[in-house]
């Protein structure tokens, strides 16, 4: 689950972390009474939406004066972000956050993630603050620093100084830095992240050491005991079909192309989706219907499915193992004539009761296409959507 | 012969009480040897009761003391799911199952991080399988987990899979060729895992009842990868190779909360790229995993 940047600043200031004051604002009104409560006579003003590079699709604007400000608010709440994270159709910026202006004399990264090769958290650093840290990963790796920490030690005061030193924190600083990666740390664990990143993490004139961003996702396996986490969740965010879908505990994940498949199994769903571009179609979204399908799952995941306009067929890959396909059967006929279905079916059922499965979709006297491979469903419904 | 278990293993089940717990236990007793295989339950409220006349313990360590049994299987919820981990590496059992899907990866962190502890301080290691993974098979012998059983049959080639769906494709494309299975292994499609891809290829290479093996992975992490590496120095054994997720989008879930591309290093294409020149028959087309394997015989 990701959240946004203001949310994160205000899990960060709850574990201690320092960051620059600011208000979030959901109206112009808002932004303007915002910049008047923190003072000042710059305010940075930054569209809150879930995807990063933000500053360069202009949704971060730094206002000198109040008019400025209710220009800059003007402009970016309602508009459709694009970034390099939304897709050209961009994300449309429903929130804003007011904050006061910052002294940046220099700018850091810092982060933690789950490292799966050694099993650990790694936390990481660089010198290279600001910038997208893929591209410093790709042409200069060497400027990105990691240790991996020990869940049952936490970040050691060696760790956090090493880090430090080796991003060129100044000495006066140290003490505040190190502070901040063990904070970042605790933070990460104590509420289930599986990302936290700061980029910036900035040096002030004065030696401050300040988060100016925060980009925070969590591990849904966790949500369940993090109700102050999962308050933060923005549906505006999210994918109304995705969120549809997880209601009725299916998984789903629109794409881009025109074959609808439903399939049981993570593994096989994408198997299912490759299968299909292999035969020279897209497939129009992932959808994993789990291991305890019912007729009336199967009937919501054609719903959904179906609600996509560019859907022009369906595949329907089952492996019958403790669900069985006389089930899946029933379910996928029910479905079908509950939702009037239009558009060409294929249905590729192995496994157990596989036989009396394909009988009751012989027998529904509706256009269902059998097939008997992955191969031979992909190929089948490639030609009859052409 | 096979990998990790066999017709004589003893087997207790962990979350024998829940509703998943009993139904696959039943299934399991029911396959093969599974009468002999599956000895003791675990529940400390209920010790001392039966189900299915497999006895019930209040905890691991004295169900193992108890009937010498030396694997379990988890079907505990996820919230106490990995204190089951850990409740069967203090009894010092061979090898865990972890099925469970949903444990929160903090709590599979800290426990695999005091599993790896334990034996670092020269304590005894306990393998695990899992978790969110369907179990193991050896057909004929004995079934741990949730697959379905008839589509097996005995034979000489291993599988291998993080998905369920998937191992089961690839085992029902064999058997329908008329190979059989050594051994068939889901490690399960968590982030944070026990037993990986190149531990069961090890284990394979060393099985002289396996001739060659079916190894499918998915996109995420770097598992398939140091596998490839490590098969191409010492695996004496032909490999098909597949990874699901050529067409995942970059950053989404897919199901599994393993399966998220973070990197350029772990799409399906790089994975897949690095596994053909590691020597392995790569193919794009899922369906067509035994017969690319047959042909290699």
């Amino acid at each position: 689950m990701k959240i946004h940047e203001y949310q994160g600043k205000e899990i960060l200031r709850k574990f201690g972390v320092t960051t620059p004051r600011g208000v979030p604002c959901f109206s112009v009104d808002e932004a303007v009474a915002a910049a008047d409560t923190l003072g000042g006579k710059v305010w940075v003003v930054k569209a809150q939406i879930h995807a990063g590079g933000r500053g360069k699709g202009g949704g971060v604007k730094v206002a000198k004066s109040i008019d400025e400000l209710r220009q800059y608010a003007t402009d970016i709440l309602g508009m459709q972000l694009v970034t390099h994270q939304t897709g050209p159709e961009g994300q449309k910026v429903r929130r804003l956050l007011i904050e006061e202006g910052a002294d940046i004399k220099k700018e850091y990264y810092v982060a933690a993630l789950t490292d799966r090769a050694t099993q650990k958290v790694a936390m990481m650093a660089s010198s290279e603050g600001g910038m997208d840290i893929e591209e410093v990963a790709h042409s200069t790796p060497e400027k990105i620093l990691k240790v991996f920490v020990d869940p049952a030690i936490g970040l050691t005061d060696e760790q956090a100084l090493f880090l430090s030193n080796g991003i060129g924190v100044p000495e006066g600083s140290t003490a505040q830095a190190v502070d901040t990666l063990k904070k970042l740390y605790t933070t990460y664990m104590e509420t289930d992240c599986s990302l936290a990143e700061i980029n910036p993490l900035i040096l002030e004139g004065n030696g401050t050491i300040k988060a100016l961003d925060a980009k925070f996702n969590f591990d849904a396996n966790a949500l369940y005991r993090h109700p102050e986490i999962v308050a933060y969740r923005d549906l505006d965010e999210e994918d109304a079909d995705e969120i549809e879908a997880s209601k009725f505990d299916l998984a789903y994940i629109s794409l881009d192309g025109n074959i609808g498949c439903l399939v049981n199994g993570a593994g096989l769903a994408m198997a299912t989706m490759d299968t299909i571009k292999l035969f020279g179609a897209e497939p129009a979204n992932f959808l994993d219907v789990g291991g305890g399908a019912t007729a009336e799952k199967v009937t919501e995941a054609f719903k959904i499915m179906l609600k996509n306009p560019k859907v022009k067929g369906i595949l329907v890959n089952i492996f019958g193992g403790i669900m069985r396909c006389d089930t899946i059967a029933t379910g996928v006929v029910t479905a079908a004539r509950e939702v009037h279905l239009s558009v060409p079916l294929v249905v590729r059922m192995k496994g157990t009761n596989e036989e009396i499965g394909k009988q009751i979709l012989r027998d529904s006297g509706l256009p269902i296409i059998a097939a008997d491979t992955m191969a031979d469903a992909a190929q089948k419904i490639v030609d009859a959507v052409k | 012969m096979s990998i990790l278990i066999n017709k004589d293993t003893k087997v207790i089940t962990q979350g024998i009480t829940g509703k998943t717990g009993q139904f696959h236990t039943e299934k399991c007793q029911e396959y093969a040897n599974g009468k002999e295989c599956f000895v003791a339950g675990v529940n400390p409220k209920k010790a001392g009761e039966k189900i299915f006349d497999i006895p019930i313990y209040a905890s691991v360590k004295e169900a193992a003391a108890e009937t010498g049994a030396t694997v379990s299987v988890i079907y505990v919820p996820p919230a106490g799911a990995a204190a089951a981990i850990w409740e069967a590496a203090e009894a010092d059992l061979d090898l865990a199952i972890c099925i469970t899907e949903g444990i929160p990866v903090r709590d599979m962190l800290e426990v695999r991080n005091m599993m790896k502890k334990k034996v670092a301080a020269g304590g005894k290691e306990t393998l695990l399988l899992g978790p969110n993974c369907p179990g193991l098979i050896t057909p004929d012998e004995i079934k741990i987990g949730i697959m379905p059983g008839h589509i097996h049959r005995k034979g000489r080639i291993g599988v291998v899979s993080r998905s369920g769906t998937l191992t089961y494709e690839a085992v029902a494309q064999l058997t329908e060729i008329g190979l059989g299975q050594s051994s068939a292994v889901g490690i399960g499609g968590d982030p944070i895992n026990g037993l990986k891809h190149i531990d069961i290829m090890r284990m394979f290479n060393d099985d002289p009842d396996t001739d060659a093996v079916i190894m499918i992975g998915e996109i995420g992490g770097p598992d398939e990868a140091e596998a490839a590496l490590w098969c191409k120095a010492n695996m004496k054994k032909p490999i098909v190779g597949f990874i699901a997720g050529v067409t995942a989008p970059a950053g989404k879930r897919m199901g599994h909360a393993g399966a998220l591309i973070s990197g350029g290093a772990d799409t399906a294409d790089a994975k897949l790229a690095i596994m053909e020149e590691c020597g392995f028959t790569v193919t794009r087309n899922p369906s067509e995993m035994a017969k690319l394997l047959k042909a290699m015989l």
